[in-house]
């Protein structure tokens, strides 16, 4: 699907927690998450640390996005 | 040496009677008495039981697990150690098997994920448990139970009515007996040198709470990559606590029966001396996933092996997990065979796995799950129907107008097992 | 009785060889050429050669439309139930043509094609994923063996009987995974195809791996805090109650759902439709999987230009890799279209 988004010439950050699985399918823009079930979050914590949690991943996103890559890049 | 006589108690027919025992090779069940194991557990209003045999116009959904009954008659533990019976090491001694029959635990949905069970007809051919007699015990949960809690209700309940079940053979003479050795790595390699060190390496589902598979009755999620001698799932060691696609979820009956351990053993000291069994789990965390490999991987190099079969749980993301450990195994230079399924499309022509490495150039394959169905109207439904459309494998329009259903063979309990328990292959 | 028309080269004909390879395609109506004998001995009653069409390599490869029409219009008047084209062995230039020739026939005149070459025959990679090709020795030597193989599936393709696994009906893999049930079961599959690999002998995989190709990157986002951001996940988050009936696994088809004015996702309405994972905590706050509180926040923030009001969702889970590509393709030109600058991709 992250290829069919970058094809169309729109540039795609991938969220995902299994990066390996993202480099195989050919997702250039690549930020790890947290866990399959709750990539974006961590239940385990309290609702403002966790929405913390969540903002830091989207900066990281962001900060994908703006960045000229050349290869499948991960952006830890 | 350790040592497992597994004798078959053949069982040709279940029927209900008013005391439970085994006779002649005919199961007779009485109703009550496994009525009321079922509803020892709280969290289970109901319970009604039913039986299913080879060739009847009979369809079981949605199935959860499918369970082989055994007893420990010799040697330590019980069936089902650290589950049901106390937590001790098993594998050694003498166990009992009811042969040709099962438990099938059914009933209100868990999770999407259940399966279809057909007695006769196409889907029959897709699923190894149509060819058993199955008590089935359909159970019904207490209002307003919440899905993990309802879960392990269910999975218990099944595992005590089958030991309950088992223990009725105790006493009788098995029509047929199996030998399993395995020895110690020292003394494996003094009585068989020459032979090629190989081992199986099971791949667990353990993505979470609907997806689980218990070791002695820890959660496999929280375990770290460890070596077994093949005969304790046998006894029981390994159970389902699963929801993934019916397909490829690895029930009960399917741990006590390992296809790839039952084969290994047939060419154990005659061409391949069979060293152990290693386990590792497929995690949802990264981090898991690449701690696991590289303990697999660790311990293939460890135990000096020249060769493994590796096998996989489900699909998704642990086709990741299938990947890394044979790339990492196959990097300590152990030859790899691995088996999976597929989901190529309903029309077969897409990718078949999420992930791909050149390492695995040996693959078994069970099919691809995605192939659709249409299951004939059969006469009687054991469970319901209610939730045909939303397992997986099926869609809004799977039960059709006249009472046929046409799914996606994943819907199928057992259809495209990657154990390779059953014969469906694809190219 | 299954009328059948085979297409053969100049060399095959006995005309000539490469001398002769010019000639243009000739129709020898009733005529059985070649290495049609075979075939006519193979099909016994059941079907027979109503014609041969007989072309030089040469000339159908440099006069590719013209030969193909010519050749088209004849087999559109002889309307057979099955073209048969070759076998080409290791003939370059007629494994090409017959690779055309048939394509074009089923393509055109909705006739079923086989044909059969060497594997490193040229016309294989190019045609093999279109016409049934059966694998074939690489020279006429192995003429018995391809016609004992080519004649049966053309007779398959005649009645219109469902084809089988390539390793059934004996054609080369053509990108289209076929199930059938195998005499031994998996387990002692793998155990044997083991035994070979420790033993250094040669075995045949179940599933050759894939090439993944590549997409490249596009350039980056100049100025975020003017860019439209759109949230995509193949993490199955729907409206409670999943309205549009995404399937919880395999799913044929994706949901597209306004969020204008929705700061948050709750429990109350928002869930997800996904059937590989766990989806209890999804379900609790399904922003865990498409971050729209983060995104509403930096939108009000002025960090982002503006979180586009519709995000689009199906379910990754035993999704065909063909259908996710698909769904992409089409809701990225609706992106597009609604001037939407960068895409936040989440998978669970």
């Amino acid at each position: 699907m992250v290829k069919g988004v970058e094809a169309a010439g729109i540039p795609v950050v991938h969220m995902c927690t299994v990066t390996p699985i993202s480099m195989t399918v050919g997702a250039n823009r690549i930020v790890p998450t947290i866990a399959i079930p709750h990539p974006l979050g961590n239940p385990a914590l309290e609702p403002e640390e966790e929405y913390k949690l969540r903002r830091g991943l989207v900066e990281k996103a962001l900060v994908a996005l703006q960045t000229e890559v050349e290869d499948q890049t991960i952006f830890e | 040496m350790r040592r497992l006589e597994l004798g078959h108690i053949n069982i040709t027919d279940i029927q209900f009677g008013s005391e439970s025992k085994i006779e002649n090779g005919v199961l007779y069940v009485d109703e009550e008495a496994v009525k009321a194991i079922v509803l020892e557990d709280e969290r289970i209003k109901d319970c009604k039981l039913d039986i299913a045999k080879p060739g009847e116009s009979v369809r079981i959904t949605p199935v959860k697990d499918v369970i082989e009954p055994r007893v420990k008659v010799e040697g330590r533990g019980g069936i089902f150690p650290g589950v049901i019976s106390k937590v001790d090491t098993v594998g050694e001694g003498k166990t009992y098997a009811l042969k040709g029959m099962a438990v099938v635990t059914a009933g209100k949905i868990v999770g999407f994920q259940e399966g279809i069970i057909d007695m006769t007809g196409p889907g029959a051919d897709y699923t190894p448990f149509s060819k058993l007699n199955n008590l089935v015990v359909v159970c019904e949960p207490v209002e307003g139970i919440k899905q993990h809690d309802y879960e392990p209700a269910v999975r218990f309940a099944g595992f005590r009515v089958a030991v309950y079940l088992g223990e009725l053979a105790r006493e009788l003479t098995p029509d047929k007996v199996e030998v399993f050795e395995t020895y110690g790595i020292m003394e494996g390699a003094e009585k068989l040198p020459g032979l090629p060190r190989v081992a199986y390496v099971q791949m667990l589902q353990s993505q979470g709470l609907l997806h689980d598979t218990y070791v002695y009755g820890v959660d496999a999620k929280k375990t770290l990559s460890t070596i077994m001698t093949p005969t304790e799932i046998m006894d029981g060691a390994i159970v389902s606590g699963n929801c993934v696609s019916a397909c490829d979820k690895n029930p009960t009956y399917v741990h006590l029966n390992n296809g790839v351990v039952h084969d290994l053993f047939e060419e154990h000291g005659k061409t391949i001396n069979f060293v152990c069994q290693i386990i590792t789990n497929e995690n949802v965390y990264l981090a898991d996933k690449q701690r696991s490999s590289d303990w697999t991987a660790k311990l293939c190099r460890l135990l000096d092996l020249d060769g493994i079969v590796l096998s996989q749980e489900g699909f998704g993301n642990p086709d990741t997990d299938l990947i890394m450990n044979c790339k990492k195994i196959e990097a300590e230079g152990v030859k790899t065979v691995i088996i999976t399924d597929e989901y190529a499309g309903r029309d077969g022509k897409s990718q078949s796995l999420a992930d791909a490495d050149v390492a695995a150039d040996a693959v078994i394959t069970g099919g691809n799950a995605n192939q659709v169905i249409v299951l004939p109207k059969l006469d009687k439904v054991i469970g319901t129907l209610d939730y045909v459309n939303t397992i997986a494998g099926g869609n809004e329009h799977s039960l059709r107008e006249d009472g046929t259903i046409e799914v996606e063979i994943q819907a199928i309990t057992g259809a495209t097992n990657e154990t390779g328990f059953g014969y469906l292959s694809a190219r | 009785m299954i009328k059948v028309v085979h297409y053969i080269n100049q060399f095959f004909a006995q005309i000539g060889g490469e001398e002769m390879a010019h000639i243009p395609a000739e129709r020898h109506d009733g005529e059985v050429k070649g290495p049609g004998a075979a075939f006519k001995a193979a099909f016994k009653d059941e079907a027979e050669i109503i014609s041969t069409i007989v072309c030089g390599d040469s000339y159908f490869n440099e006069h590719l439309e013209e030969a193909k029409s010519t050749i088209l219009a004849w087999v559109k008047e002889l309307n057979p139930d099955v073209f048969i084209a070759g076998p080409a062995f290791n003939a370059g230039r007629y494994g090409v043509a017959c690779g055309t020739i048939a394509d074009a026939v089923q393509e055109e005149l909705g006739i079923p094609a086989v044909t059969g070459m060497y594997v490193e025959n040229p016309g294989a990679d190019m045609f093999k994923n279109k016409v049934y090709t059966v694998p074939t020795k690489n020279s006429a030597a192995g003429a018995r063996d391809a016609v004992s193989k080519m004649a049966p599936l053309a007779l398959k393709l005649a009645k219109k009987e469902a084809i089988g696994a390539s390793c059934q009906d004996n054609y080369m893999p053509n990108g289209t995974r076929v199930n059938f049930f195998e005499e031994k079961r998996g387990s002692r599959r793998a155990v044997d195809m083991l035994l070979k690999k420790l033993a250094d002998k040669p075995f045949v995989t179940e599933y050759p791996m894939p090439d993944f190709d590549r997409v490249a990157p596009n350039p980056a986002v100049k100025d975020i805090s003017k860019a439209t951001i759109a949230i995509v996940t193949s993490g199955g988050i729907v409206p409670k109650g999943n309205p549009d009936h995404i399937e919880s696994s395999n799913a044929s088809h994706y949901g597209e759902y306004d969020i204008t004015g929705v700061t948050d996702l709750t429990e109350a309405t928002y869930e997800t439709a996904h059937g590989g994972y766990d989806p209890v905590y999804a379900n609790e706050d399904s922003d865990r999987v498409i971050p729209v509180d983060v995104l509403r926040d930096m939108e009000k923030e002025g960090i982002i230009g503006k979180l586009h009001n519709k995000f689009y969702t199906t379910v990754g889970n035993g999704t065909a890799v063909a259908s996710s590509k698909a769904f992409a393709e089409e809701f990225s030109q609706k992106l597009l279209a609604d001037g939407v600058d960068a895409v936040i991709l989440t998978s669970t």
